[in-house]
């Protein structure tokens, strides 16, 4: 225990003042400290990361961190990272999404970063809710879930930002639940030296927003449904689709290995540049 | 006589407005462009999609959106990149959000907006000078911005320059405002000496980074700006913040950083106001414009003296922050000043608001996606 808070003294900035935004109980310090465990144990320099993340309570992750560090615009963390990216490929660049972020007003962005297939690691921590504003429904608020904008019960059908990632073509597609803490570390740990894009989808617990309004009483009781009903994505696959329904599938979905858009922007240069030559 | 020649060659080109915005900028340093294409601003692009990849670490990358395409521009400035992006009306209305958070965090970068006919989709490649109090004051919030303007194709490479040093130099954002005239004009330019040329840099610290506060103030009220991964580590955030880059709502805290974000611009006014003074020492009229209505009103004003009239223009260059003590002077010096422009009167409201009773202010507008020609503007002198 000790050495884990160690570890932590040796990341935080010392100069923030603290305490922290997040209410007690909140899954985004367990990704964070999950985070600094990954980056420490693959030794990567602390001057090589920028950490960039989006508007949310998500949002207010970098601050505390002794990363290069970029809060930006709600929804858009991942265009700033392209172009940090593309700017510089030798940098570790991390990206970390609300799911409000990364699905609602940023899908757009979410898609196309896929698509290309950019070297960023990007971490979307799912609370199913806008925790910032104040509990209003999200793309990820499962159907018939209470938010102060779904006060009769949510209508639409909620994305599955897992399997969205995996269509448009990332090379890593993973997901955890804060409660399976060696599992996010090993999620967080390969996407971070997968080439490509990589994202790990990480289930996270508000219960301040959204815990209240459906059927869980406390954090605990959050954390409890978490530990009960996460299952390893090869046995959710044998489950019946009604069963599958109460379940959240966990592990890697996707691990493929084809070029990212940095290499091949790296190989047609050579190209050019030769044949000009 | 033959070296001569080929000198000339190199130097001399045949280029519409649009494709002397890339040289200028390839002069000035930039090496990364994002942007999202739309028409009257699309050669930009398309040049630097051709001029940037051979280059030694050129970039070029056209994104999902406008919105899109000003973040990484954000991003690879915030990575060391002299980086800009181009655009129309839409896509500027779509990239507010990101000017407000590139003044804000004080990333230099510049955007060249090609404006045509609007409200919305309007008439895309019709001329119109309709997006000048947007440049001023689109994004939301209280802040200072650069705007400038070009009124040829010389003048497009030179501000294009000159928009990338003021960008660096001040840490902000720097808006190029062209017409679609312009953009679209095919003419004779002369590419500058790049030994002889003026490229600014930004400013890079010398002390540790333990001793490196990101949003210092100093004389100039910009601190030195390293880039991500250098080993100055820093936090930057669109939300207001003290001088180590940290979120803060303290009034004090939030009051120093505002007046910082002004002064810095404010303080250095005579350096940023840029304009030609075309026959105007003597004047008893003056037309004041900018863009290709100030090409218009330069005939004019020949038309006029030849008449006998002496009749003078002050051409434009900066827009904001807006040249008050040279338009005062004029003011004050000429019976009448006149203001045509291609708009309901975005500038002549800036000028009106300068005059304050000094003297007579005419105006000329036309919103009709045509241009206002150098016959139209005489014929208003004229009449007074
Ligand atoms: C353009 C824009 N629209 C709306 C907002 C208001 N806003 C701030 S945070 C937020 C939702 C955040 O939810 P999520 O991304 O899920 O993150 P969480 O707070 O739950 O971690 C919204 C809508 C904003 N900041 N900017
Ligand atoms: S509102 Fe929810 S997401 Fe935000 S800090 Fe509180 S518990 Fe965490």
């Amino acid at each position: 225990m000790a050495q884990v808070t160690q570890l932590i003294h040796d990341y935080l900035r010392h100069s923030k003042k603290f305490p922290h935004v997040f209410c007690p109980g909140c899954g985004h310090g367990i990704v964070l400290g999950s985070l600094i465990r990954s980056v420490h144990s693959l030794g990567i320099p602390k001057d090589d990361i920028v950490l960039v993340a989006g508007i949310g309570c998500s949002g207010r992750i970098p601050v505390y961190v002794d990363f290069n560090t970029v809060h930006t615009t709600h929804g858009r963390a991942l265009t700033f990272a392209t172009g940090i990216k593309l700017a510089n490929p030798r940098l570790k660049v991390i990206v970390v999404m609300g799911d409000g972020d990364a699905l609602s007003i940023g899908g757009n962005h979410l898609i196309h970063a896929a698509r290309r297939n950019i070297g960023l690691t990007t971490l979307v921590l799912n609370n199913h809710i806008y925790g910032m504003t104040g509990g209003q429904s999200s793309s990820t608020t499962p159907f018939g879930c209470y938010s102060t904008t779904t006060p009769f019960g949510q209508m639409e059908k909620e994305f599955d930002i897992a399997e969205v990632t995996k269509a448009c073509g990332a090379n890593f597609v993973a997901r955890a639940t804060v409660m399976q803490a060696n599992l996010m570390d090993r999620m967080i740990s390969t996407a971070l030296e997968h080439p490509g894009f990589n994202l790990v989808e990480l289930i996270t617990p508000c219960h301040t927003q959204f815990g209240r309004k459906n059927k869980y009483k406390s954090t605990v009781d959050m954390y409890k449904w978490l530990k009960k009903n996460a299952v390893p994505v090869e046995k959710y696959q044998d489950l019946s689709p009604e069963k599958q329904k109460e379940k959240i599938a966990t592990g890697i979905f996707v691990q493929k290995d084809c070029m990212g858009l940095e290499q091949r922007y790296s190989e047609i240069r050579q190209k050019i540049i030769g044949e000009a030559k | 006589m033959a070296t001569k020649s080929k000198k000339k060659k190199q130097t001399e080109k045949f280029a519409l407005g649009n494709e002397a915005v890339v040289e200028g900028a390839l002069l000035a340093g930039c090496n990364f462009y994002a942007g999202y294409p739309i028409t009257p601003s699309t050669e930009i692009a398309e040049e630097m999609a051709r001029r940037l990849p051979p280059m030694e670490d050129g970039v070029f990358i056209q994104m999902e959106d406008e919105i899109a395409g000003l973040g990484a521009v954000i991003g690879a400035s915030l990575a060391g990149r002299k980086a800009m992006t181009a655009t129309s009306g839409p896509g500027f209305s779509l990239m507010q959000e990101h000017i407000g958070y590139a003044c804000i965090t004080e990333v230099p970068l510049v955007l060249v907006n090609v404006m045509r006919a609007g409200p919305s989709t309007g008439m895309p490649t019709s001329p119109a000078q309709g997006d000048v109090q947007q440049a001023r004051w689109g994004t939301h919030g209280d802040h200072p911005i650069i705007v400038l303007s070009a009124g040829d194709v010389q003048e497009c490479l030179e501000m294009t320059v000159t928009a990338f040093n003021f960008s660096e130099k001040y840490r902000t954002p720097v808006i190029l405002l062209l017409d679609e005239v312009t953009a679209h004009t095919r003419e004779k330019i002369t590419l500058p000496d790049p030994e002889e040329l003026y490229v600014y840099s930004r400013m890079l610290p010398s002390m540790p980074p333990e001793w490196y506060m990101p949003f210092e103030d100093n004389m100039r009220g910009v601190s030195a700006m390293p880039p991500l991964g250098s080993g100055y580590r820093y936090h930057v955030t669109g939300l207001t913040h003290d001088d180590h880059g940290y979120p803060t709502s303290k009034p004090k805290e939030v009051e120093h950083f505002m007046n910082r974000l002004f002064r810095k611009i404010d303080q250095f006014f005579y350096d940023i106001q840029i304009v030609d003074e075309i026959r105007c020492d003597d004047a008893e009229v003056c037309i004041i414009a900018y863009g290709c209505v100030a090409r218009s009103a330069e005939l004019a004003v020949d038309m006029a003296r030849e008449q006998g009239e002496k009749v003078g223009l002050l051409k434009l260059k900066t827009l904001f922050p807006f040249p008050r003590p040279i338009v005062e002077k004029m003011l004050r010096q000429c019976s009448s000043v006149l203001v045509p422009e291609m708009n309901m009167g975005q500038i002549s409201r800036e000028v009106k608001r300068v005059n304050n009773g000094l003297t007579k202010v005419n105006t000329l507008n036309r919103i009709d996606g045509q241009i206002i020609t150098p016959g139209e503007i005489l014929k208003k002198i004229q009449k007074g």
